[in-house]
């Protein structure tokens, strides 16, 4: 069970994609880091805003999950690159036997899990196929 | 620096022991370690004990203090410090021992492994797993720790030529294996047919792909080798003890198939020993699940990439091959009691170097190395032994 504080802070980037960019080399972050690797102190570090379209580098479907996702199996859960660069991980919206390395995909907004019966309903993103 | 060696190990049953509790395991385990070190405790300068999660798993955290107390060492107010890396707890616990003993601070040290999975749930413990890697970009979407290994996995077969059968072939070996050593989880030999037909877990990933859950312990002595013949007629000789880290979400990596720390961690090992990899004779590597073997293998350097599973395939690794991998059974069967694996993996090093490994004994063994995994590679340790 994890706080309202501790899932609040992160909205923007779970809703919206906010990740950052640091101007100094142009590297994009997604999920976002307030540190550049490559330039550290000398990097700077802006917000950017991900319009999340991209591609699936690999993927599976979960058929066995934790307690909190018990109830969703199977889902495809997937590694997704950003046009910009950056991969993160998130669950696909499609048919098990759909998915694809390569696949084009595009966000959509979507119920990720929740905190019992009377917790925190978390919400995210998800990703969808995207014009096949 | 001081050479350093191990003059006792102890080890306890793995499996499901509900009849245990986590103090009953690590006093088992470190009571056998001392005996055969044939020393009686007052000797231990300190305790290095690694666990992933007693917090999440009996709701106890402390766990250094709680170790040296029930072990009868509080009186003598001995240094004793929990090591925490996920999964490559013990392997970490192991080197930071070795640390204290080679910088010559500390003389006689313990270093163990302990972990007591049962007491929760299979859901709790999955999601507890699932700490090893990205909680918050990772684990919040879904993502199981399986579910992580199987995209290691889809990403090889898409690129390297690894069949359905050879990934089955690792379980079917290391139960082979498991079933020649007395405090292996699972006593029973496999077949392909057994993998292939189990349920799936995480595509593609099945059941026998994957290591259970575990209760167990694991204890090792270590010494200053010019002290260790007081103690042993059979010192085995740490020749080095390497560590590295990687980024903690899989999705960061520079590339998914290949453990960046896996490899960074080899290769300081063989410098430190002075090595390459054809001098090993046997390896222990960390198969949480049956790819993480067969990437193990390559990114340690034992051959090139996208060949481990026709290796497998052909028995180089079987324990009557070329190089014998998990002769314990490694994770896969011996079992995976996530804190204590990387103690274990240096009991079965040292028990075959002194010739005392039984049914599953590889004849001549000098040098063994272990490799141990926290989370899906963001922790490495890799230790070299020899006689």
């Amino acid at each position: 069970m994890s706080s309202v504080a501790r899932f609040w802070r992160k909205i923007p980037q779970r809703y919206n994609l906010v990740g950052t960019k640091c101007t100094t080399c142009g590297r994009y972050f997604f999920p976002p880091r307030s540190l550049c690797p490559d330039c550290r102190r000398a990097g700077k570090i802006q917000e950017y805003r991900f319009p999340g379209s991209g591609k699936v580098v690999t993927y599976t479907v979960i058929r066995t999950a934790s307690e909190q996702f018990e109830q969703m199996t199977p889902y495809v859960l997937a590694i997704v690159q950003f046009d910009e660069g950056p991969r993160l991980t998130a669950q696909l919206v499609c048919r098990s036997d759909e998915v694809r390395i390569g696949m084009r995909v595009r966000p959509v907004f979507r119920r990720i899990s929740a905190d019992g019966e009377s917790g925190v309903i978390h919400y995210g993103t998800k990703f969808v196929p995207d014009g096949q | 620096m001081r050479d350093v060696a191990v003059i006792g190990i102890g080890c306890t049953p793995f499996g499901e022991k509900w009849g245990s509790s986590f103090r009953d395991l690590f006093v088992q385990a470190g009571t056998l370690a001392l005996e055969d070190a044939g020393i009686s405790g007052e000797e231990i300068g300190a305790m290095y004990v690694g666990n992933m999660s007693a917090g999440r798993f009996i709701e106890q955290e402390h766990i250094g203090a709680l170790i040296a107390d029930y072990s009868g060492l509080a009186t003598g107010h001995i240094a004793s410090t929990r090591v925490e890396a996920a999964c490559a707890s013990g392997g970490l616990s192991f080197r930071q021992a070795f640390i204290a003993v080679a910088s010559g601070i500390e003389d006689i040290v313990v270093a163990a492994g302990v972990e007591k999975m049962t007491d929760v749930g299979a859901g709790a413990s999955v999601d507890a797993l699932a700490g090893a890697a990205d909680r918050e970009w990772e684990g919040f979407v879904g993502a199981t720790f399986p579910g992580l290994y199987a995209m290691i996995a889809t990403d090889y077969m898409n690129r390297y030529p690894l069949t359905r059968e050879q990934l089955a072939q690792v379980a079917v070996k290391n139960h082979y294996n498991g079933a020649r050593n007395p405090i292996a989880q699972f006593s029973q030999e496999i077949t392909i047919e057994t993998v292939l037909s189990s349920s799936l877990v995480a595509d593609p990933l099945r059941l026998f792909d994957c290591s259970p859950i575990t209760d167990g312990a694991a204890a090792v002595v270590l010494a200053p080798l010019e002290q260790a013949r007081e103690y042993t007629d059979t010192p085995v000789r740490v020749l080095a003890s390497a560590q590295a880290s990687d980024t903690i979400a899989l999705h960061d990596r520079r590339d998914i198939s290949t453990l960046d720390a896996t490899v960074a961690a080899g290769r300081r090992a063989f410098s430190m020993a002075g090595l390459s990899p054809r001098d090993i004779d046997l390896v222990e590597v960390h198969d949480c699940f049956t790819i993480a073997e067969i990437c193990a293998i390559e990114d340690l350097g034992f051959c090139r990439k996208g060949e481990a599973g026709k290796l497998t395939w052909e028995g180089v690794t079987a324990l009557d091959g070329d190089l014998p991998v998990n002769t314990s059974g490694g994770l896969k069967a011996c079992g995976h009691p996530v804190g204590a694996t990387g103690i274990k993996q240096v009991c079965e090093i040292v028990s075959q170097l002194r010739g005392e490994a039984g049914k599953r004994q590889v004849d001549g063994a000098r040098v063994g190395m272990t490799h141990n995994v926290g989370g899906t590679g963001a922790t490495v340790a890799v230790h070299v032994l020899g006689v």
